[in-house]
């Protein structure tokens, strides 16, 4: 019974307090803001505390080595505190009052949609950093997780190539969970695989009985877990108590919420991810920046596929105004509609789409094993965020800023 | 053998809605159903018993302990925050509320900073065992044992020692049990004490389940305020059978269609409750007994 949003001023005064810390040495030229919304408190933020710090990471290299075109970082950091409302009033305050040149913005697709309408309507850009159930297609926004075709169009195939065709999906009942479950049925359709089950968990739920007895009376081969945030992770502990011992194969677990290091072995044991980073993948790339993260950030519990995507997003931004030489948004998406802004980061080479402004992503499949280290047996190179620029999407020409889906394509024109 | 598996499996998850509604309104049916304080803080309480248990049983004492510890620790924490805030406000009760949303607040945020977003957890004991094709997990059949035990130990408590007959005098007439001597502000303590306590066994009993996080006690309040607000004031009249009506209800809502309508079951009986016996269950057994 959160009768109010319970942690609503203490938290704001603390955060902006601490807003100001990444200001570097150069204060000569007049400094880029950028706004940092994200729950650092709440449900969200074991997952999202890292985007924070790997943007710090990325802000302080940045000006450490000269700033954005001469100019120094500024980040303006607000905890959002897992609250949607929340970040509908910081997002309003950033682009108003704070008058920051970009943002850097939101965990859950539900606060996405939240602030998605206000950065519409201050014509604002922000880079979505978060893997995510795909189809915005919105100039103003930029989204360097990946998306379904990256993550389950690789996924759900090799799952039912080793597994078997009978596929139990349980997903968080939010536009996430829904729009994600929808892409999942529909490649095990295309597959000639066959749904025995489909569930939807409310937010907040924490207690899993009855979902493993339905699951256990299905003939499932293995289970899809669409689980958002703290308490809905409490199903795989259940489920490995009741001995469910079906493969688990999911887009959001380990990759954001490090499960396999919070739980006790082997309640994780059998999970399959698809992420485009984790600070298990063995690439001198990645060893780097988990080094320089920890030499940052000692007490960093998980460096994350966000924090990863964040620290991308941000060199991404860099790149942008610099070729553009400016931080005007139709300057910075001629620049994107060229179609040559990558960058070689932690997880390889990255590109983004003009067409969409998503990113192609190398795709890592992890395995949880039995004692809960991660090995990778699948690996798909450069993968490109196409499903929504196939579908009609293109940000080059028009901005209809909609979210589509595959039973809510864009419009043929 | 097939019939005896399925009713295993209801009753299985009839008794685990029951265990659930049961531990986690224990504590606060005696706070909020018994002494009438509105305790926002309440969450906050079962993630201390959660915490503290998680740790103990990582220093390696043995689980039944490590409950034990946690209920303690939340009990001592709960006597400290009777004596120096809601001592002061039992008869300002929306100042109460005030202030326990400000140490829930406190509490929250305070973990969250000093012990971070998350905390490993310690795993379920005591595997799982078959019945027919489904496996269970034996934990959960510990906790339905631990649900009965705790009902049954809070009614010799409370009708069979001579501290429950003084709790109940104190609760129900304060001037009376005054001035036949009873010092009653130290019995409000122990009361609020007795109930941060139940609050941190339901943390602890739980924690081997679940998420360790700070705000993990939120999961715990809809369910804990719903069970209490049906039963009323008497826990012992009320709050057993409407955790076990409410057990059905979630339980087989859940079965047919899902979380989503097991929830939504849940607040709509809550709703009607109130408007036909809005004295709760137990005020209406009394009447109807009279």
């Amino acid at each position: 019974m959160k009768m109010i949003s319970r942690n609503g001023i203490a938290a704001a005064a603390l955060s902006a307090a601490g807003a100001l810390t990444a200001a570097g040495p150069l204060t000569a030229q007049e400094a880029i803001k950028i706004g940092v919304l994200e729950d650092q408190s709440g449900d969200f933020a074991a997952a999202t505390n890292v985007k924070v710090h790997a943007i710090e990471l990325a802000a302080e290299e940045i000006n450490a080595a000269g700033g954005i075109d001469g100019r120094p970082v500024e980040l303006v950091v607000y905890d959002t505190q897992s609250d949607n409302r929340r970040y509908q009033e910081f997002m309003r305050r950033v682009l108003q009052q704070d008058q920051v040149d970009v943002v850097f913005a939101g965990f859950s697709s539900a606060s996405r949609e939240a602030y998605r309408p206000i950065v519409n309507q201050f014509d604002g850009l922000a880079f979505y950093n978060n893997q995510y159930e795909g189809g915005v297609c919105d100039a103003n926004m930029i989204v360097t997780g990946a998306v379904p075709e990256q993550q389950f169009s690789t996924l759900i195939p090799w799952m039912m190539e080793t597994y078997g065709d009978n596929v139990y999906t349980i997903a968080a009942d939010y536009n996430f969970g829904q729009i994600s479950a929808e892409w999942v049925r529909q490649i095990v359709d295309e597959n000639g695989g066959t749904m025995v089950g489909e569930e939807f968990i409310p937010l907040g739920v924490s207690q899993f009985s009855q979902t493993i007895q339905n699951i256990q009376e299905s003939e499932a081969d293995f289970v899809v877990t669409l689980l958002v945030g703290a308490a809905q992770a409490s199903y795989y502990e259940q489920a490995a108590s009741a001995n469910v011992d079906l493969p688990m194969a999911s887009s959001v677990n380990v990759g954001q919420g490090y499960e396999h290091k919070r739980f006790t072995p082997p309640s994780l044991s059998q999970m399959h991810v698809t992420t485009n980073y984790i600070e298990e993948i063995d690439t001198p790339e990645s060893q780097a920046f988990v080094e320089k993260f920890r030499a940052m950030f000692p007490d960093e519990p998980y460096i994350n596929q966000e924090a990863a995507n964040s620290y991308i997003a941000m060199n991404l931004y860099k790149q942008l105004v610099e070729r553009a030489g400016t931080t005007e948004h139709d300057a910075l998406r001629e620049v994107i509609a060229e179609g040559d802004v990558c960058f070689d980061g932690p997880s390889g080479n990255v590109c983004l789409d003009p067409q969409s402004q998503h990113m192609s992503h190398t795709i890592f499949l992890a395995k949880v094993e039995e004692d809960h280290s991660i090995s990778f047996p699948e690996v798909w190179e450069n993968i490109e965020p196409y499903w929504l620029g196939d579908a009609g999407c293109d940000l080059t020409q028009n901005d209809p800023s909609a979210q589509y889906t595959p039973s809510n394509p864009p419009p043929a024109d | 053998m097939e019939l005896i598996a399925t009713a295993f499996a209801m009753a299985y998850q009839f008794g685990d809605a029951f265990a659930f509604l049961v531990i986690s309104c224990a504590g606060l049916a005696i706070i909020f159903g018994m002494m009438g304080i509105i305790n926002l803080a309440h969450g906050e309480f079962i993630m201390c018993g959660a915490y503290v248990t998680a740790s103990t049983a990582r220093m390696g004492f043995p689980l039944p302990v490590a409950i034990l510890c946690g209920a303690l620790v939340a009990g001592i924490v709960g006597m400290i925050v009777e004596r120096t805030v809601v001592r002061h406000l039992y008869h300002r009760p929306l100042d109460s509320i005030i202030a326990t949303w400000g140490i829930s607040l406190i509490a929250t945020q305070g973990v969250l900073i000093v012990l971070g977003s998350t905390m490993q957890g310690i795993g379920t004991p005591l595997g799982s065992i078959e019945v027919g094709e489904r496996s269970y997990s034996a934990y959960r059949l510990v906790l339905m044992g631990a649900a009965v035990a705790l009902l049954s130990g809070l009614y010799l408590l409370f009708y069979h020692t001579r501290f429950g007959v003084i709790a109940r005098a104190t609760i129900q007439r304060p001037q009376m049990a005054q001035a036949l001597g009873v010092d009653t502000r130290r019995i409000y303590g122990l009361t609020f004490g007795l109930g941060a306590a139940l609050a941190g066994l339901a943390g602890g009993l739980y924690a081997p389940t679940m998420t360790m996080v700070p705000t993990m006690g939120a999961t715990f309040i809809v369910e804990s305020f719903v069970t209490v607000v049906v039963g009323g004031a008497d826990i012992f009249v009320g709050a057993a059978p409407a955790a076990a009506i409410l057990a059905v209800i979630r339980a087989a809502l859940t079965a047919w269609y899902g979380q989503l309508f097991g929830q939504i079951g849940l607040l709509l009986a809550v709703i009607i409750v109130i408007r036909v016996m809005p004295g709760g269950l137990s005020a209406w057994i009394k009447r109807t007994r009279q």
